[in-house]
């Protein structure tokens, strides 16, 4: 059985990649993810994993050496958030279209300038289309179980993709939580043992990574495109398979007093604890308010979405990221293509809040979906407001 | 391969585009992008070996009266083997459209 420990979420993750035994980690430590990556290589130094850790000079090394690790059917692990996941960025692309499975936590943060070590989705929205899984958790229980998840998912033979498991900066990464760690026992029932096809082997060569003219460039991307919406099935096959292990069961979109509600509020990562009771708070004052939380971010869960939010009148999506100068938050416009062709659909509201650590409270949230509802009826001169922003 | 690549569909691809077959560069006509050949005059030709050496596609081959022809799969008409020729035996001729 499963001990209920109160630990920091960071270390809980490190912890549960020692579990997962994992054996290469090559990271580099940058805030506020560095305290998973410490506690890694504590690990390893004092005996307890048996793994590779590569201290390496940067995040794009790191990334590069994870490839490698995993090219040789190694089950890798790394850590980062906000400026180290934009120094992975060309490799990032190079880890999913070679189809190297490997979990990698992002603690979300802010870019500079100005400098903010601060969570905020903007990094993870600059990594969107880089072809990994991705999935949001909201507290520190569901950040573990979902690593435990992404190995699995990561390495299943229909998948053989990367995985990023997003926790929010700071809001999740420092928090002190009740934990359920599971026992060594449970995990090595859980995880399959993982086995690549085509491993780097010197007796069975073969070309990875190869070159590609045009007349066969759209035939690969084509496949990689293929593999990572059909990997939605095996993620809901784990998900449903971690739930009849360990109780806990996961959704690509997770509904809140949502079935019946005029008014959606739609969230993604660790606000939406603040935003369900706000949803409480306002349901005891008779409104008709649920809330959507989004926690598969890649493969999008069309389906789930349209059928979350089909009954309501009113969506108001909010995004802890802008996409300067475009139409709405970036997750809010992707909720907005989703549902354009649908003939029954809500109004779509786009808020932008909580950027570089700014914290938003339950009387925040009253206050968006109020204003969500009041310019669902009289309309906005602009494409999406700002909360919070001193005027 | 059993297939050409102009032939292969997108789930003909193993994953993540690994090539099983050893050597299959082989395979690639880089001679598409010439836009120049060079022509051997063997009256000039001492057999030195120089364009052998030379050519950075070691693409050059010595036939069986021992002077060197450019194999044309593979020449991309660079031109070093005609600029290296000790007798300038070797030139470069334009490629017709």
């Amino acid at each position: 059985m499963a001990k209920r420990v109160g630990m920091e979420v960071s270390l809980a993750v490190a912890e549960v990649a020692k579990l997962a035994n994992v054996d290469v980690v090559a990271a580099y430590p940058i805030t506020p993810q560095t305290h998973i990556v410490e506690h890694l290589a504590e690990l390893v130094a004092n005996g307890e994993l048996d793994a590779a850790y590569i201290p390496v000079e940067s995040e794009h090394s790191a990334m590069s050496a994870c490839l490698g690790a995993s090219a040789v059917g190694a089950r890798t692990f790394t850590a980062t958030a906000g400026q180290g996941l934009e120094l992975m960025h060309e490799v990032l692309y190079v880890a999913s279209s070679m189809r190297l499975p490997m979990v990698m936590t992002v603690a979300n943060r802010a870019l500079s300038s100005p400098l903010s070590v601060w969570g905020d989705h903007s990094d993870v929205m600059a990594v969107r289309d880089t072809g990994w899984i991705q999935i949001f958790a909201e507290n520190g229980q569901q950040v573990i179980d979902n690593v435990l998840c992404a190995f699995c998912i990561a390495e299943d033979q229909r998948v053989l993709l990367p995985v990023m498991v997003h926790l929010d900066g700071f809001h999740l990464t420092h928090m002190i939580e009740p934990i359920l760690l599971p026992e060594q026992s449970e995990v090595d029932r859980f995880i399959p043992p993982y086995h690549h096809p085509f491993p780097l082997d010197p007796d069975k060569p073969v070309t990875m990574g190869t070159f590609a003219p045009p007349i066969i460039y759209s035939e690969a991307k084509k496949a990689q495109e293929v593999n990572l919406r059909a990997a939605k099935k095996v993620i809901l096959e784990y998900w449903d398979k971690f739930g009849k292990s360990f109780g806990r069961y996961y959704h690509p979109v997770e509904c809140y007093l949502s079935e019946e509600a005029k008014v959606l509020l739609l969230t993604m990562g660790s606000f939406s604890e603040t935003a369900m009771a706000a949803v409480d708070k306002m349901r005891e004052e008779g409104k008709d308010v649920g809330l959507v939380r989004l926690r598969l971010w890649r493969p999008f869960p069309f389906e789930e979405i349209r059928q979350a939010v089909k009954n309501a009148e009113v969506l108001i999506v909010l995004d802890r990221a802008l996409s300067f100068g475009g139409p709405a938050g970036p997750v809010c416009s992707e909720i907005r293509s989703a549902l354009y062709n649908e003939d029954r659909k809500p109004k779509v509201i786009s808020f932008v809040g909580g950027l570089g650590g700014r914290d938003i409270t339950v009387t925040g949230f009253e206050k968006i979906i109020n204003r969500g509802i009041e310019i669902s009826q009289t309309g906005s001169e602009q494409e999406f407001e700002m909360f919070g922003v001193r005027e | 391969m059993v297939k050409s690549e102009s032939e292969l569909t997108w789930k003909d691809l193993e994953i993540g585009s690994v090539v099983v077959e050893p050597g299959s560069a082989s395979q690639y006509e880089t001679g598409g992008w010439r836009s120049q050949r060079p022509s051997f005059d063997n009256s000039k030709c001492i057999k030195c070996g120089i364009c052998y050496i030379f050519c950075p596609d070691a693409c050059i081959e010595q036939n069986t009266e021992g002077y060197f022809e450019a194999n044309l799969f593979y020449c991309k008409g660079c031109g070093i083997c005609a600029r290296e020729c000790w007798t300038q035996a070797i030139t470069m001729i334009e490629e017709e459209e």
